[in-house]
């Protein structure tokens, strides 16, 4: 008995003082080795008589358990004690930038076009396109612009031997989708258009977004109210809108729509933008010309409908506050990275 | 058109600011451009009169003035201008004059000589800008008085931007019937008597043009006083509309076309030989206009021609032979009405645009004619004097535009606005625009005609836009139209095309937008074998042919940005290319892209690899398999005139159609186009999309897979492709997946062979597979290897 707890206090104190799994497992193997300390006290009960074997074995027993206990209880300071030196030596930088293909970009005049045409599409309209070389009869003569009318002067129109046309607008593409389909009519053309001017304000290819509404009942008011809405959900904020009487020899009333400066809110004399006016012209809208109708096979009498203009080079613009129109088909990556 | 606010005060006497004047023109659909001071802000200018100019003793350039301003003492102005003269009137600058925030006039020492004060330039006081020595005033200026209120400069230009359809306010008439009608006011017509004929010279007309021409008025005006001056007043309303005083009888013809619209010529009357004759040009018959500038005519030009020559392009521009010289002692007057058709196609022609013509396009009054004769005549006799013959007119009656009626239905304009405008007041609206009305105000439909000035209204809709006009557009309200629930059947293809835009955008390529239309030169250069479309009237001859492919446009673009010092460009573009085909155009829906540079942006822990095929490839192979299966594509080698024959592949699709090419720049281009380094390009028609279904889904074996690899030795030529349709032939159905996992190529095989490791993963869609069954499908793939590429078993 005195042995035994000699044994217990020894392994007590060993334990406590041991500071490795290393030095740990020595001592595992000193006491419950082969020949560990236990382990021989253990051999020499089979020669002990049968009622003291079992009085002694019960003693070897617990003090076997408890220093086990303290061994467990160790061993389980000394692995988290390795494991948290290890996880510390893993340490990474977290503030290296990740891995692999830095992100491209889409154009700004497309994220405009897609913009507009997914609020047209919310609000009804389909998606319509038409051919860029055009003829004149559905750029001009179908849309009320005949030969020598002053509005064709207007559009510096690029010209092919054979007599076609780059378009000068999107407007053709309401005479197509008229002769392709009946009222009631909800249509937006985007695309590119063409014209013979190149200058700080002005570039030869541009894009505009054409949209149609042909039903019973339509009228000027509908047409502000769209106009409206769209610009709302555009620019996300309330904006006003006014109407003022313009001309287009395909619409009658015919007008101009414009929105409250984005930049100055009308309240900058100097304002850039807007020249101190505290009005964007935007877009040139108006009740489709009832010989336009008629020409797309359209009862006049019966249907009305009202169209519109936008240029999306300039929403692109006005969205991103883009001042200089050439940067746009520039494609300098390093305008382009800004859109990312 | 640009004027004065003073000149239409005349005219119409508003009595609100400029700011909120302007802003109801615009709203009137006259949109105002810009509101300019007609002079600078200066301020101690009087009129002045030299009493003696005389040379300064110290300077040749430098003169002593005496100067008279009404003041007890005269001053002593030193002038530097070369046409400063005894008894001229001046404007003086006093001593503390401002002529600009940062220019005051000092006392001063001139080369020893004290000067008070400064005789000033038109351009010094923001009147011109140009000047030419200081400005002569008028002799009976009175001396002393201030220089502002002498000439009124405390006046603004307006300026016009004027639709093409209200050619009727291209005159200070027009404006003032607009804003006179808007606010309600009279409109007071300048106080004026037609000058009696005082000889009885005529000189016979022909209108010999039809419709283009059915009004010719003119007038002989003898011993004309060609020393004249033009009077200030005049020359000041012409400056602020923006005109040049040239000469009295030219600034008498701009005034009254200014003041009317009507444009005028004078022809000097003994250049003319036997008779005015209004006809088309003979084919080629040359003229030398104002400008001296020759022009050889076509047939479709109207003249202006006597009975041996033409004189003037009709509407257009005078010629040279019989303008208004400083010998002119008699002239001959027009006033004509020319169809806005023949004028607007013949200007643009020509490349003249003028004041008249712009003006005839639009269409002037055409009753208007007499009235604007008897005008100019009032205004030339009293500036150049002389003695005035009857009025002459020619005219074909039956050509002369008139108003026609047109059926009004106000509620129809309650419809087509939206707004509810009583008939009462659109009835008004039509008498304040001085339309004519038949039918009473409750009758369902009028009968309204316009006044001759509005030639431009036509149609009910016309007479509709005029209400919203005059009620205001600001007062028709916002409303939402109903409209009918209606999904378009296409709403998710219409879509797909930027989903691809999209994919590439976040595989690290930036969208660029390039010109449809390119250099003839890189146009043959990558696509020689197609005929490219060519403008007729290309801006620049760079931008001279339509684009048949987008690929010169993206390396155009890889150099722009090369040349900014970018090392690494991923670009794409969507968009339209044009080919022709028996003289049809065809337009392609196409994508294309293009790498060049390191595989990824330069990093930590990343080898910096030039990029290569493969790394193209990979993209190319994302955007084909977001809407089909990779295997509905094979890639072949291709020839291609812009890629490098041995790194370049032709796509085809299930079909076996081509849809799109891809691979290296070839070095022949990279040499002729600089750049130094490896570009890889791809390009597909988008209408591959078209082929596009509903995808099905397969399912998924929830038994074990076996994983299978081998290595086989082939000849080099031999390629994936081949090797792949052999595999998924022999391995049947089992086959789950088949990769290549590894290429070897050197010493320890054979030169001119490869080395291909292969993996294949076999699994059963409803059971286990066995041991020996997978052994009889290698077995027989293997043996099928060697059967058709000589393949050896690598160990």
């Amino acid at each position: 008995m005195q042995e035994l707890s000699q044994i217990l206090s020894s392994a007590k104190d060993a334990i406590q003082r041991s500071d490795s799994l290393q030095a740990l497992e020595e001592l595992r193997v000193r006491f419950f080795g082969k020949k560990g300390e236990l382990t021989d006290i253990l051999k020499t009960l089979g020669t002990l008589p049968p009622e003291e074997r079992q009085k002694r074995g019960a003693a070897v027993n617990e003090v076997k358990e408890e220093i086990l206990k303290l061994y467990h209880d160790k061993e389980r300071v000394l692995s988290h004690a390795k494991l948290e030196e290890q996880l510390a030596s893993e340490q990474i930088d977290v503030t290296l930038p990740g891995r692999g293909q830095h992100h491209g970009s889409l154009h700004p005049v497309m994220t405009a076009m897609n913009r507009m045409v997914k609020i047209f599409s919310s609000l009804g309209f389909v998606v319509a396109s038409g051919p860029e070389i055009e003829d004149e009869y559905h750029n001009f003569d179908a849309l009320n612009i005949p030969a020598n009318h002053p509005a064709r002067a207007m559009h510096d129109t690029f010209y092919f031997p054979d007599g076609k046309i780059l378009r000068t607008q999107m407007s053709p593409v309401q005479i197509r989708y008229m002769a392709a389909n009946k009222p009631p009519i909800r249509m937006v053309a985007p695309g590119k258009v063409y014209r013979c001017d190149f200058d700080a304000t002005h570039t030869p290819m541009f894009h505009q977004l054409e949209g149609l509404l042909v039903d019973e009942g339509v009228s000027l008011s509908h047409l502000k109210g769209v106009l409206s809405e769209f610009f709302q959900a555009f620019f996300e904020t309330k904006l006003k809108v006014r109407l003022r009487p313009s001309y287009f020899p395909f619409t009658e009333p015919s007008a101009e729509a414009d929105i409250e400066c984005l930049i100055c809110r009308g309240k900058e004399a100097h304002c850039k933008v807007c020249h101190g006016t505290g009005w964007l012209e935007v877009v040139g809208c108006g009740m489709v010309h009832p010989k336009v109708l008629q020409r797309g096979g359209i009862d006049s009498e019966k249907y009305t409908g009202y169209a519109f203009g936008f240029g999306i080079d300039r929403m692109a613009m006005l969205f991103h506050g883009i001042d200089d129109l050439r940067l746009l088909f520039e494609d300098d990556v390093r305008f382009l990275g800004e859109f990312r | 058109m640009k004027f004065s606010e003073q000149w239409l005060k005349e005219w119409v006497l508003t009595d609100c600011s400029i700011d909120a004047f302007a802003h109801q023109l615009t709203m009137l659909g006259l949109e105002v451009d810009s509101v300019s001071k007609v002079a600078n802000a200066f301020d101690r200018v009087v009129i002045g009169k030299v009493v003696t100019a005389t040379q300064h003793p110290n300077a040749d350039r430098l003169k002593v003035c005496t100067v008279d301003v009404n003041q007890p003492e005269f001053l002593t102005i030193v002038c530097g201008a070369p046409n400063v003269h005894d008894n001229m009137k001046v404007a003086v600058a006093l001593v503390g004059a401002r002529l600009s925030p940062e220019f005051v006039i000092k006392q001063a020492k001139l080369r020893g000589v004290e000067s008070s004060g400064m005789l000033c330039s038109e351009k010094e006081l923001g009147l011109a800008d140009l000047a030419n020595g200081i400005m002569e005033l008028p002799e009976d200026a009175p001396v002393g008085q201030d220089f502002r209120d002498f000439l009124k400069l405390d006046d603004v230009s307006i300026d016009i931007e004027l639709t093409p359809n209200r050619g009727d306010c291209a005159s200070m008439k027009g404006i003032a019937r607009e804003v006179a009608t808007i606010y309600r006011l009279p409109l007071h017509q300048p106080d004026w008597k037609a000058v009696k004929p005082t000889i009885s010279d005529t000189f016979p007309v022909q209108l010999n043009a039809g419709e283009s021409a059915p009004r010719y008025v003119g007038r002989v005006i003898r011993d004309v006083n060609i020393q004249a001056k033009t009077p200030l007043w005049m020359q000041e309303k012409l400056r602020r509309a923006g005109l040049h005083s040239i000469h009295p009888i030219v600034d008498v013809t701009n005034y009254v076309m200014l003041e009317l619209g009507q444009p005028m010529h004078a022809f000097d009357f003994d250049q003319l030989q036997g008779r005015i004759e209004v006809r088309f040009a003979k084919e080629k018959e040359e003229l030398v206009l104002l400008n001296d500038e020759t022009v050889a005519l076509n047939s479709k030009t109207l003249v202006i021609a006597d009975s041996k020559r033409a004189l003037a392009m009709a509407g257009v521009m005078g010629g040279k032979a019989s303008s208004i010289t400083n010998e002119t002692r008699h002239i001959f007057l027009e006033s004509a009405y020319f169809n806005p058709t023949n004028i607007a196609g013949i200007a643009r022609e020509y490349g003249c645009s003028t004041d008249s013509s712009y003006r005839f396009e639009r269409g002037v009054d055409p009753e208007v004619q007499t009235h604007a004769m008897e005008r100019a005549t009032q205004l030339l006799l009293d500036i150049v004097e002389g003695s005035a013959g009857p009025v002459i007119e020619e005219k074909l009656e039956q050509y002369v535009p008139k108003p026609s009626s047109i059926a009004f239905r106000p509620e129809r304009a309650v419809k087509l606005l939206g707004v509810a405008i009583e008939p009462k007041e659109m009835w008004e609206i039509f008498e304040r625009l001085g339309m004519k009305i038949k039918g009473t105000v409750h009758a369902e439909c009028w009968e309204v005609s316009a006044p001759s000035f509005r030639f431009d209204i036509s149609l009910e809709e016309d007479l509709i836009e005029e209400i919203a006009r005059i009620h205001g557009y600001d007062s028709i309200p916002e409303a939402a139209h109903p409209i009918a629930l209606d999904c378009p059947s296409d709403l998710f293809k219409t879509d797909q095309i930027n989903q691809l835009r999209h994919l590439m955008a976040h595989r690290g390529y930036h969208e660029v937008v390039t010109y449809s239309f390119i250099d003839p030169k890189d146009q043959h250069a990558f696509d020689p074998n197609e005929k490219a479309i060519a403008l007729s009237n290309p801006i620049a001859a760079n931008m001279a042919v339509m684009r048949t492919s987008m690929l010169p446009g993206l390396v155009n673009t890889l150099i722009f940005n090369i040349n900014r010092q970018q090392e690494r460009v991923r670009i794409f573009e969507q968009g339209n290319c044009f080919v022709s085909h028996n003289d049809q155009y065809e337009q392609k829906h196409v994508m294309a892209g293009l790498i060049y540079g390191s595989v990824d942006p330069e990093q930590w822990g990343e080898a910096n690899k030039w990029c290569d095929f493969f790394d193209l490839k990979s993209d190319v192979e994302a955007v084909l398999s977001q809407y089909f299966q990779l295997d509905d594509f094979t890639f072949t080698p291709a020839k291609h005139a812009a890629l490098h024959p041995g790194k370049s592949a032709n796509i085809l699709n299930k079909a076996g159609e081509c849809v799109g090419v891809m691979g290296a720049l070839h070095p022949f281009l990279m040499e002729k186009y600089d750049i130094k380094k490896e570009v890889y390009l791809f390009e597909i028609n988008l209408n591959f999309l078209e082929a596009c279904e509903k995808f099905t889904f397969h399912a998924i074996s929830k038994f074990p897979s076996v994983r299978r690899d081998i290595a086989i030795i082939v000849d080099q030529h031999v390629t994936a492709q081949e090797i792949a349709d052999v595999v998924k032939q022999e391995a049947g159905d089992s086959l789950v997946d088949y990769f290549i996992f590894d290429i070897y190529y050197g010493d320890k095989i054979e030169n001119g062979k490869k080395s291909i490791a292969i993996g294949l993963i076999l699994q059963h869609i409803s059971r286990t597979l066995l041991d020996a069954e997978i052994k009889k499908i290698m077995d027989r793939l293997i043996k099928k290897l060697e059967m058709h590429f000589e393949a050896t078993l690598r160990n």
